[in-house]
């Protein structure tokens, strides 16, 4: 545990018309269990709300979950509005079904890490904690 | 009649139960005692994947609490054996591999090839869009028309969809919930523009839009007049399509979306309930329409659970026709289910073994007497199938149909010690469930609390958790891992000229359309809408007929009833 310092706090969201919801409960479950704020957005929401959510709450992190194949609609836009906002130290953490070749493509584009199916909990967890760590405070 | 009110039991009489149960006490203190000692067993608890315990070995004493009758004939109540009497020696389940991607014609292709192959009804999976009720130019359908699924806006598609297939020779089955009833109006508008006899279609719309709520989460309207278009489809089916089902009353999405085998079978219940009644309201008698009733489950890998969950469902269905709602007709008390293998079971890592996982649950699948059977590709972890792993999992069926003999025989495993005991056992675990809902208020009502999202959000977390731990193996994942496996696999294209292809004719109907028409046929749907006892199907066929997109549909009717917003529970 690290007591003196503010929990992780991360805005969990499925964008899109996407309804395949059992992992993005998982992850919101065992970040919550990790210790973490986790503030979990529902289903069929647009980036733009997405984005709001993720600013209102002062988040570390947006963990976006797609299983439908429109990655690569929904994750630029959401970079794209972080940065209109001037909310680009909010980073972006994806997961689903997402096949490997896109996975340099969403790095390109700033996504900081893609979670696949069947990532154990732990290394969820640890990922968040990297990604924040090299982040460094805000 | 018999001298005494008691069943007989399926289990030996109580003279040889007692020798029985004395020679079991002297095995357990003897041969297993004594082989322990020497060799310990793997475990020192044994269940199923939904938790039920398993013992060392069953024997007819594990009968003794089954009444005979409960167990019964292949094609007599209640039906455990099986729904027909003479099961898959009559006629071979019917091979029903799914199909969806990118615009009508590229379905349709699809369509054709798999009919080429020996398949021998049709499925149709479509795209989130349609699934949702929008048409694809919508803004929330950017990106996805025709991606998970086909795009279908009006009837212009829904005839590309089908041409050069003859209806009324082939069943076909959409994958559609929340916009179940603009499908089915195409459906018949197309086949009254080519001539059928309504009554001549087989098919099936699965329309059950309570587990949606609950597990797969697509919706448009609030759950109220969600049923209410259900209870529609559902009546006028039972008037003028004698052979189509117009509800497929589905496990599988609350299975694939964490939920337990039990719970599966048991929601499925406690959702059939909720239609029935609803249903009754209109006053109909359930005679009349019950016999078209329909349901679809998974097949997962635990294999005499999952023969056991389908003959336990089986039997809890005709007991409640029967004893619940008065059913006459024995055609009201029997479960007949579409099946598909678990498509969560299936691994990126080491993915040509999903051939072996599918080839398992397909096998259970048949042990347990399903209608119609989907068969998984072994690269749906990646993407939506190739034609080649349809192929294979085509030829998987084929092989269990046609060199295994297992489909000879009818409910060959039936009086198992085990699987009796076990199928006794999740009748009364379901029955338990149903009792519950019925207590605290009822399937709506519960479903409206995410009492139970929660109880699947559960168990999902459960598995994650067996998972990471190890305390459920899954092979190349958490055990026999080959961490150099590189993936050299050839994925299902997306055409990304789909949406383009699709909005330009969904334009052109537009354009070509006579819009007064049909601004007042959606006044007059909205008149029918807010008429709770008039059914919505006629004036709906009325619409797509005259070129009403389905978002057209929709959208009005968004502003009489409103939307839904999920409160999430995780």
């Amino acid at each position: 545990m690290e007591p003196s310092t503010a929990p992780i706090r991360v805005v969990i969201a499925k964008v899109g018309l996407d309804g395949h919801d059992r992992g993005v409960k998982i992850v919101a479950r065992t970040l919550r269990d990790a210790g973490m704020d986790v503030i979990y957005t529902g289903l069929h929401r647009t980036p733009e709300e997405v984005v709001e959510a993720a600013i209102q709450e002062d988040v570390d992190v947006i963990g976006v979950s797609i299983l439908s194949g429109a990655h690569m609609t929904v994750f630029p836009r959401i970079v794209k509005l972080l940065r209109e906002r001037e909310a680009g130290d909010i980073l972006v953490v994806g997961g689903g079904v997402i096949p490997d070749e896109d996975l340099p493509k969403l790095r390109e584009i700033g996504v900081k890490e893609v979670l696949l199916q069947d990532t154990p909990p732990a290394e969820i967890v640890a990922s968040i904690k990297r990604v924040v760590a090299e982040r460094g405070p805000r | 009649m018999n001298d005494s009110n008691i069943p007989p039991s399926a289990g030996p009489d109580p003279r040889a139960r007692a020798r029985l149960a004395e020679q079991v006490q002297a095995w357990e203190n003897n041969e297993v005692a004594n082989f322990v000692k020497k060799a310990p067993e793997r475990k020192s608890h044994f269940e199923t994947i939904g938790g039920f315990p398993m013992k060392r070995t069953y024997t007819a004493l594990d009968l003794a609490d089954t009444p005979l009758e409960d167990i019964g004939l292949p094609g007599q109540y209640p039906f455990t054996r099986g729904p027909y009497p003479t099961m898959y020696r009559g006629r071979i389940w019917t091979m029903r591999q799914i199909a969806g991607f990118g615009t009508a014609e590229d379905t349709n292709k699809r369509f054709k090839y798999l009919i080429a192959q020996g398949q021998t009804g049709l499925s149709t999976d479509f795209d989130m869009p349609t699934l949702m009720g929008y048409d694809s130019d919508h803004p929330m359908s950017e990106g996805e028309v025709g991606r998970e699924g086909v795009a279908i806006d009006t009837l212009a598609d829904m005839e590309h969809l089908f041409d050069g297939i003859d209806l009324e020779k082939i069943s076909v089955s959409m994958t559609i919930n929340p916009s179940a009833w603009i499908l089915l109006a195409m459906y018949v508008a197309l086949a009254q523009k080519r001539g059928y006899d309504l009554n001549k279609l087989s098919g099936t719309i699965q329309a059950d839009i309570l587990k949606e709520y609950q597990a797969q989460k697509e919706w448009a309207f609030p759950v109220a007049p969600s049923v209410r278009i259900v209870r529609d489809c559902i009546s006028f089916c039972a008037r003028n399509m004698k052979r189509y089902n117009p509800i497929n009353i589905s496990g599988y999405h609350i299975s694939e979306a964490g939920g337990s085998p039990l719970d599966e079978v048991a929601f499925t219940m406690c959702n059939l309930i909720a239609y029935v009644e609803e249903v009754l309201k209109t006053g109909m008698h359930v005679d009349d329409f019950a016999p078209r009733l329909a349901f679809f489950y998974v097949c997962q890998a635990d294999f005499f659970e999952e023969v056991a969950k389908f003959r336990s469902v089986r039997r809890a269905y005709a007991k409640i026709m029967r004893e619940r709602f008065g059913a006459k007709n024995p055609e009201s008390m029997r479960l007949r289910f579409h099946c598909q293998t678990a498509a969560a079971s299936l691994t990126k890592p080491q993915y040509p073994i999903n051939v072996v996982r599918t080839g398992f649950q397909a096998l259970a699948a048949v042990m347990g007497g399903a209608q119609s059977l989907h068969t998984n590709g072994m690269d749906e972890a990646f993407a939506i199938p190739t034609e080649e792993a349809m192929k294979i999992a085509l030829r998987t069926q084929q092989i269990i149909a046609d060199e295994t003999n297992v489909a000879d025989v009818v409910d060959p495993l039936g009086g198992s010690y085990f699987l009796e005991s076990l199928t006794t056992q999740y009748e009364r675990a379901i029955f338990e469930v149903v009792d519950e809902v019925d207590r605290d208020g009822g399937t709506i009502k519960l479903t409206q609390e995410g009492w139970f999202q929660r109880r699947i959000a559960d168990f999902a977390y459960e598995t994650a958790l067996k998972k990471a731990s190890g305390e459920k193996p899954v092979i190349g994942v958490n055990k026999y891992v080959d961490p150099e496996e590189k993936f050299d696999i050839e994925l299902h294209p997306y055409d990304a000229s789909t949406a383009e292809r699709q909005i330009g004719r969904l334009n052109q109907v537009r354009r070509a359309r006579d819009n007064a028409k049909v601004n007042a046929l959606l006044d007059r749907l909205v008149e029918v809408a807010k008429r709770e006892d008039e059914n919505i199907m006629p004036v709906t066929i009325e619409l797509v007929a005259a070129g009403a997109t389905m978002g057209d549909i929709i959208e009005k009717l968004k502003e009489l009833w409103g939307t839904y917003r999920e409160n999430p529970v995780f």
